[in-house]
């Protein structure tokens, strides 16, 4: 296992620059100002087990698949970003979630990389056997207030060297809204309050955005995001259901090995930040990929 | 106040405490088992509370009301609120005390006092949404006050209607409706403090409890203008037209040359629903039929069809809506609490201690309260004001609706299970959300969007009324309440204008000659310090 130290010690080399953290920071950042601003109808219960369940499966997946360290960075932002989403009178229901959400990183694979966004699956999960709720209009409407996770998501974006699925994927989106806008003959107040909202921006830049399951270059990224916002908008007014980014995501994921096979890109590192361009490739980068693909997890 | 009932009242507040406590799990089952062995007494006395019911009193409808003149009756709905208050409140609050005094296993949340009428708001208008999958009845209710020549609605529709799916409802029923939901306030009655251990024994018996359960030229022109008329009915007193149209100038026209008044502006609105698929579902009234049929008031008009959207359509209401208009909406569902998608839902203000003499003045307080949260939420809100199973209620503004009247607001999924009076007929499965909404085309530029949650938590807006214990024993617990309860005073006073947004000098003084309050001086530090 000598191949492992480079991600036995990921931090070596960059752990200022783990994007990971800025996520950690952001995410518990909205997480305070919903509970104290926006009473976010989540317990400190249901935060704890969410998390604690999160760290378990873990840790127990590490155990379970042999991996050379536990990790607690990807379950935490996964945790945070359910305790931010996902609305449940349930603990048994948190808890669920969380499992799906870790459990899901380690058991959907394919090629060594997982398929579904953890968070996304597990909502969806969530969401169809009727056991929880997400409350897309709990953010409401206040503009800095999305300009706030704008400028906290931009960073962490940033820092993830992914910011070309989230701006595509935005661009492709709010131009839609203003496309359909102006076929409608809507005043432009319509497509500016549908995007005004924290959802959204939280789907954009903290989900989406996950570089562990986009594709690995930067055109099968662009052409992803493309879709997913095509299938977000069909699910919002072809199947007039709520929370259409969601469910369109979690239809497209499946076509991401499909995009990588086409366009093939290099894989990501959280420690090493790239935008998956061959020739910026870092000697580190040469260690075999099933090397970088348990680090993932 | 008799003393068991009194303890009664003791018991159940610390009752209501557990049982309201966020996320708290109810047992449901053993309710509806408690309930079908209800006694014949309690029947009664139900029966005695819901002929206090008090008329509907709505205007104008979120479709669009075309040539409304709204005619205010302020006067008249005041001296009801005061015939309400002076007569009908203490008569019921007597029949509750008569029901706690025979039946001693009975008890609620606090001793209810007084509802808060959707008739105190003007511009008012209220639905009743019944949805289960994609199958939805809305009942749309209309106080119109004008001439009845001159009531006209145009409601966006997303299919076209059979004549099997328009139907009247029934004023009474929504009218119960929005009594069994309305803001509350109850009383307490504070024991006395020397005898707080024996209290705390009372409370491992206490039992838990609930109220029951409740022709060719013009044809051509139609071409012309590009406007179809997909169906034509009377049903009741309604003339009713399912409209499509291929562009909305030529709705417009056509509207316009058939006497529907159409504000400017409409124009637009109507052109998106046209490119969105909707059909228009236009009303007027049929006055021969009216005639006939004896009614000198609009009936609520109720439509059923299948649709996957779950939506209200506010912006033809916006058109010519001088200011925000005022909206409740009743969600029936089988699932769970009902909440806006693209709005925010928002919770009103609920279990607040406020001063007695608010007692007299519940509308007021809730009307400004009501305001004041609006403001705080930029006016861009949506507010829950009520959600429960049907089957209960803790305490009752009035009494749950039977599976009769549920069924006649298209609550399809209920079978009537017998006579009313002979059995209990019980609403299964039927989950109430009242929104509230004060919209305009500003901060509503959108149409309100739905999504039904499993969430089957309860949350009612109960405001409370503490009685101070007034007896003359003393003992060093008694002291000590007796100091507790300047504080007390004061904290009611602050959440009171908080609330409100009234002065809180204003406040101070109404309590203080109702010898609520008295001026407390605040201790120095060093007075503080040794607590000689």
């Amino acid at each position: 296992m000598g191949q492992t130290n480079a991600e036995a010690q990921p931090d070596q080399a960059g752990s200022r620059l783990d994007p990971r953290l800025y996520q950690i920071a952001s995410l518990s950042a909205l997480l305070l100002f919903g509970l104290l601003w926006l009473n976010f109808e989540v317990s400190g219960w249901q935060i704890a087990v969410t998390m604690g369940t999160a760290l378990l499966t873990q840790y127990a997946g590490a155990r379970l698949y042999n991996l050379p360290s536990f990790d607690p960075r990807s379950p935490l932002i996964s945790s945070l970003s359910l305790c931010l989403l996902l609305r449940t009178n349930d603990l048994p229901v948190a808890a669920l979630a969380s499992f799906i959400a870790i459990g899901s990183k380690f058991v959907i694979r394919w090629k060594d990389k997982h398929i579904f966004n953890p968070t996304n699956l597990a909502l969806v999960v969530v969401l169809a056997s009727s056991l929880g709720w997400i409350s897309p209009g709990q953010w409401g409407q206040v503009a800095w207030f999305g300009f706030l996770i704008a400028c906290l998501g931009s960073l962490v974006v940033t820092r993830a060297a992914r910011a070309d699925v989230t701006l595509a994927f935005l661009v492709s989106y709010v131009g839609l809204l203003f496309a359909r806008a102006l076929w409608l003959g809507d005043p432009l107040t319509i497509p500016f309050h549908q995007i005004e909202s924290g959802a959204l921006l939280i789907f954009a830049f903290f989900m989406i955005s996950d570089p562990k399951t986009t594709p690995d270059s930067r055109t099968g990224r662009i052409v992803f995001a493309l879709i997913v916002a095509l299938a977000a908008l069909y699910v919002q007014f072809g199947f007039f259901k709520p929370n259409g980014p969601l469910w369109g995501l979690i239809a497209c994921s499946p076509l991401v090995p499909l995009i990588d096979r086409l366009s093939p890109g290099l894989r990501y590192d959280w420690s090493k930040p790239s935008i998956g361009k061959s020739s910026v490739m870092n000697p580190v980068f040469g260690s075999p990929v099933h090397v970088l693909t348990k680090e993932v997890i | 106040m008799n003393r068991s009932v009194e303890d009664s009242i003791r018991r159940h507040q610390f009752q209501c405490d557990e049982d309201d406590a966020p996320g708290s799990a109810r047992n449901f089952v053993e309710k509806r088992n408690y309930l079908r062995h209800l006694s014949a007494r309690q029947e009664k006395a139900k029966k005695d509370q819901g002929v206090k019911l008090l008329s509907a009193r709505q205007e104008q409808f979120c479709g669009l009301t075309v040539g409304a003149s709204r005619v205010c009756s302020r006067s008249s709905k005041l001296s009801l609120e005061v015939l309400m208050r002076r007569v009908l409140v203490p008569t019921f609050t007597f029949l509750i005390g008569l029901l706690m005094w025979s039946a001693d296993a009975s008890a609620f949340c606090g001793f209810y006092v007084a509802k808060a009428d959707t008739k105190l708001f003007n511009k008012a208008s209220e639905v009743a949404i019944v949805r289960h999958e994609d199958k939805t009845v809305i009942t749309m209710a209309n106080d119109f006050k004008g001439d009845v020549k001159e009531f006209a609605m145009v409601v966006p529709v997303p299919t076209v209607l059979k004549k099997e799916q328009i139907h009247i409802g029934d004023t009474a029923v929504l009218k119960h409706l929005a009594d069994y939901s309305a803001p509350r306030l109850v009383e307490y009655f504070d024991q006395n403090p020397c005898l707080r251990y024996g209290l705390m024994e009372d409370r491992l018996g206490a039992e838990k409890s609930m109220a029951p359960a409740s022709p060719e030229a013009t044809r051509e022109r139609d071409r012309a203008l590009g406007v179809t008329i997909e169906a034509q009915y009377t049903v009741g007193e309604y003339d009713i037209l399912i409209l499509s149209a291929k562009e909305s100038a030529g709705l417009e026209t056509w509207l316009t040359e058939n006497g529907y008044r159409i504000p400017n502006g409409a124009s637009s609105v109507l052109h998106s629903y046209l490119k969105q698929g909707m059909k228009f579902f236009v009303a007027k009234v049929n006055l021969t039929e009216q005639g006939k049929l004896g009614f000198s008031h609009i009936r609520p008009l109720q439509i059923a069809f299948e649709s996957p959207k779950f939506m209200l359509p506010i912006r033809l209401g916006t058109v010519n809506a001088d200011g925000a208009q005022e909206l409740f909406i009743y969600f029936l569902t089988k699932q769970g609490r009902v909440e806006t998608t693209n709005y925010r839902t928002v919770r009103l203000p609920e279990a607040q201690e406020i001063p007695l003499y608010v007692k007299d003045k519940f509308g007021d307080f809730y009307r400004d309260m009501f305001a004041q949260q609006v403001k705080r939420e930029s006016e861009r809100g949506v507010f829950l004001e009520y959600a429960w199973d049907m089957n209960w209620c803790d305490p009752c503004a009035a009494n749950p609706l039977s599976a009769e009247e549920l069924r006649s607001l298209g609550v399809f999924w209920q079978e009537p299970t017998g006579r009313m009076g002979k059995m209990t007929p019980m609403a299964q499965n039927v989950f109430l959300t009242r929104l509230h909404v004060r919209y305009d085309a500003t901060h509503f530029p959108e149409d309100l969007m739905f999504q039904e949650t499993s969430d089957r938590s309860n949350f009612q807006a109960r405001y409370i009324l503490r009685h101070a214990w007034t007896g003359t024993d003393e003992c060093p617990a008694a002291t000590a309440y007796r100091q507790h309860l300047r504080e007390r005073y004061e904290k009611e006073a602050q959440t009171l204008a908080n609330l409100t947004g009234w002065s809180i000098t204003d406040i101070r003084q109404k309590m203080q000659v109702a010898g609520d309050w008295f001026p407390v001086r605040e201790k120095k530090w060093y007075e503080k310090l040794w607590n000689d």
